[in-house]
């Protein structure tokens, strides 16, 4: 919730006495809602009038960063309760759950198989964020091990989990530098919890077994004793109780302004579920309904893949889908003779048929028209992908300086278009492919 | 300890309550709800949403191998197949017309009736019957099922633009709730609902289809089309308050996550389980976005969703 700059005046003295190097109270402030200058370069504004801005600056739902350097995330901050007021910002974060009770062996082949998984969607990478590593066997020493093992093999966003400050002490010796969220300060502990969080610089979890009120009552106190960094965990556990719960903190946050429970809330959806499966429904429950960190008990390819391809759906600019650069494409290592394919430039259009044309055995020029990031049959239907579009672009992108022959091939769903386009380019031959992009291998083997 | 105040919305609106089956046949109510979805602190969601599967009315060579094993021969007889369905916890049957499609045989009406008479007889759920998704073909069909089906108050889709008026009319005919199908657009989608009232179908009598984009693929679409058109009906719009009905099943298994086995990268992980979770994935995030049916294609995610719709109703 940025300020205007009419806004922040409001708080000035007011005596344009020059002292912050501007003319006016009003210029300065104009800066100050720029965010190019701060607003203590006043040395004039009265303490009221510093907390009232500071805090009115604050983002509804602090944004917390869990982990350190180039892999931190960064949860919350969101400013919509739909994301077509605007957009949601910052995904949540998926941390895998490890016992220190397991094997240690068995909990590193886990972490092994979880810090190389990564998988490829529209040209993006996606990897699982972190670990959650629980003291579920009550020795302090087997928890540091285990923390220190996972520290060392993969230096990931983590959560520490474990009631006991000596346990989490030990830990923290550890894991410290890599920031990990600290699970959790409870009624009993919190004093010695907010100590730790503070020595270590790390964000700190609360949680509270008794509503809203004793959450909020709780984080008062942890934000007393200086702990700004703070992830919620409301408690509720199943389908129900969690969507009821984190609708009522972003609502709280985002149309109270209520600060106490104006932070990003942790979520367990293996223990309100049964199986693997219906854990990854719940969580998928969670992507879109307001989670901030998301703890998994199970890893698996089959429900890592569609869990992270919804946290990617649900988290795009809904104003503007992922596009690519319109342009010619070279798929494999094509030559004069390759075949030339038409399409949209789509993301999710564009790396399906890429993707196709590499696993068949035929290099290819690849032909993305700007169709303003609308797929084959949407761009159709809005008149942006036509006949006069694609010759326009065969020019624009000089095909013929690049292949030898005069053919082109446009989608199946666009068979219509065929004669309308021979014309537009004469002395071209077009042909119609498949209509779904799995197809364009065997199409090319039988057709070109 | 701060006093905590719940923001609660006063919605003035609320979705229109639709009635399928009924008559001898079991009865299932969708919407009716005054809040957004599973929000019962809020307002009261006096029916659950519910799951249709869907059938086609003839063998389907084409889907994706789980769906094959899983269902195994009753998929040559939709009689039985539907049977089948009901058993494993089908709330409705969705009879897909597909052969009436001129490249899928060009049948017409006296097989439509044919089929679904068999399918009304072996089940005792309400009927959801959907044709090939080809304007006149459609009108043909769907009349013939209309007349096959009166008063057992089935649902019948698409209504579309083009072909709203023959549906409509038949609806009105023989006492049928007729599904409205839009683009994924909220104003197209009001635009079809007053359409079909002008003709005379009351709001009772009217579900919206607005167009599911699977998981990856345009699955964001729909989820924020649907957010907005029930936000619209809660403000009060009575021609956006319609229950929404989301082909999740057909869209899913459309996809290559949800069909592919080989070169794809093993962080897909194995076909027979990817392809479940794609199904049930979509499914769960539509149904926080507002879907009251939901058309699905596996046994397995009937039982999931089920599962899932069962605890969100508390
Ligand atoms: C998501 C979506 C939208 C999104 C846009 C998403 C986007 N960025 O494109 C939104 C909501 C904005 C939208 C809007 C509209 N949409 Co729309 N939309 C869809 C939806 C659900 C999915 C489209 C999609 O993303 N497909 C995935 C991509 C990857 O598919 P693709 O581009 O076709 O690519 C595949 C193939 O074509 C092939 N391929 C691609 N390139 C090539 C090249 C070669 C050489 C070959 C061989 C193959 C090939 O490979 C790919 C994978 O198989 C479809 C319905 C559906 N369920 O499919 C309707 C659909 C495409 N939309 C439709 C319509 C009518 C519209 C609107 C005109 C509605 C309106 N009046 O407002 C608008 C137009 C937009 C505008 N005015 O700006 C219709 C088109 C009808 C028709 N047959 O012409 C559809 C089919 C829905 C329907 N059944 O009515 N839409
Ligand atoms: S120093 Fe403060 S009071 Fe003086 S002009 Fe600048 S803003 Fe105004």
């Amino acid at each position: 919730m940025s300020m205007t700059g009419v806004q922040i005046y409001k708080f000035l003295p007011k005596t344009n006495c020059k002292k912050c190097g501007f003319p006016t109270c009003l210029a300065f402030a104009m800066k100050v809602a720029q965010k190019s200058i701060a607003i203590t370069d006043c040395p004039d504004l009265s303490e009221e009038s510093t907390l009232a801005l500071e805090s009115a600056a604050r983002p509804p739902i602090q944004i917390v960063t869990v982990g350190a350097d180039e892999k931190k995330i960064e949860v919350g901050g969101e400013v919509v309760m739909f994301r077509h007021e605007k957009t949601f910002y910052h995904p949540p974060g998926l941390v895998i759950r490890l016992k220190d009770s397991t094997p240690l062996e068995e909990n590193l082949k886990q972490v092994e198989a979880v810090a190389s998984y990564q998988v490829e969607r529209v040209g993006m990478m996606f990897t699982v964020d972190g670990f959650a590593i629980e003291n579920d066997s009550g020795d302090a020493a087997a928890f540091a091990k285990l923390v220190a093992a996972v520290a060392e093999k993969a230096p990931s966003p983590l959560v520490l989990m474990s009631t006991k400050p000596d346990a989490m002490k030990t830990a923290l010796e550890k894991a410290g530098p890599l920031r990990p969220l600290i699970y959790a300060a409870t009624t009993d502990n919190w004093s010695d919890m907010t100590e730790l969080a503070k020595a270590h610089g790390c964000p700190l979890a609360v949680a509270a077994g008794d509503g809203l009120e004793g959450l909020a009552g709780l984080v008062e106190q942890v934000t007393g004793n200086g702990v700004e960094n703070i992830v919620l965990d409301p408690g509720g556990r199943d389908y129900l109780s969690s969507l009821t719960q984190l609708t009522q903190i972003r609502r709280l946050a985002l149309k109270e302004n209520f600060r106490p429970l104006g932070f990003p809330v942790i979520a367990f959806p293996g223990e309100g579920t049964d199986s693997n499966e219906e854990e990854s429904m719940l969580a998928g429950q969670q992507v879109a309904k307001y989670a901030g960190i998301i703890v998994l008990n199970h890893f698996s390819p089959s429900t890592m893949y569609p869990l992270l391809t919804l946290r990617l759906n649900i988290y795009t600019d809904p104003q503007k889908p992922i596009q690519m650069q319109p342009g010619l494409y070279p798929i494999g290592n094509p030559k004069e003779d390759s075949p030339v394919c038409v399409t949209t430039n789509f993301s999710l259009t564009y790396f399906a048929v890429a993707g196709e044309l590499e696993g068949s055995a035929f290099p290819s020029w690849l032909m993305v028209c700007d169709t303003e990031g609308l797929s084959v049959l949407t761009a159709w239907a809005a008149g942006k992908f036509d006949a006069e579009r694609i010759a326009k672009a065969t020019k624009e992108f000089n095909i013929a300086g690049s292949v030898n022959h005069h053919r082109v091939i446009i989608p199946g769903h666009l068979a219509v278009l065929r004669g309308e386009l021979e014309e537009e380019l004469s002395g071209w031959e077009v042909l119609v492919g498949p209509r779904d992009a799995v197809d364009l291998g065997a199409f090319l083997k039988k057709s070109w | 300890m701060p006093t905590v105040e719940i923001p609660v919305e006063k919605w003035s609106g609320k979705i229109h309550e639709v009635r399928l089956g009924g008559q001898g046949r079991k009865e299932v109510v969708v919407g009716g709800e005054n809040t957004l979805p599973f929000l019962h602190f809020e307002g009261s969601i006096p029916n659950p949403p519910v799951l249709a599967v869907e059938v086609l009315d003839r063998d389907p060579r084409d889907w994706a191998e789980p769906l094959l094993q899983a269902w195994g021969d009753v998929l040559k007889n939709p009689a039985a197949w539907a049977k089948k369905a009901v058993e494993v916890g089908a709330n409705l049957i969705a009879l897909r017309l597909k052969t009436a499609h001129p490249e899928e045989g060009n049948t017409g009406a006296e097989e439509a009736k044919r089929v679904v008479s068999s399918v009304l007889e072996a089940v005792d759920v309400p009927l959801i019957v959907l044709g090939p998704e080809v304007a006149e073909k459609d009108n043909e069909v769907l009349v013939a099922a209309s007349e096959a089906g009166r008063g057992q108050r089935l649902a019948l889709g698409n209504c579309e633009e083009k072909n709203y008026r023959t549906i409509g009319a038949t609806c009105l005919a023989d006492g049928h709730v007729a599904i409205g199908k839009t683009p994924i657009e909220i104003n197209l989608a009001k635009q079809l609902n007053i359409l079909l009232s002008d003709l005379g179908m009351s709001q009772d009598s009217l579900l919206m289809d607005p167009t599911t984009g699977a998981l990856g693929y345009g699955l964001e679409y729909t989820y924020s089309v649907m957010e907005r058109l029930r936000l619209a009906a809660l403000g009060g719009d009575k021609m956006t308050s319609m229950p929404m009905i989301c082909t999740v099943g057909e869209e899913a298994w459309r996809q290559k996550e949800a069909k592919t086995s080989e070169g794809v990268p093993d962080t897909w992980g194995p076909l027979a389980e990817r392809a479940l979770r794609w199904e049930e994935m979509t499914a769960i995030s539509l149904l926080q976005s507002g879907a009251n049916i939901i058309v699905l294609r596996h046994p397995s995610t009937v039982e999931k969703v089920q599962s899932a719709i069962t605890r969100l109703m508390g």
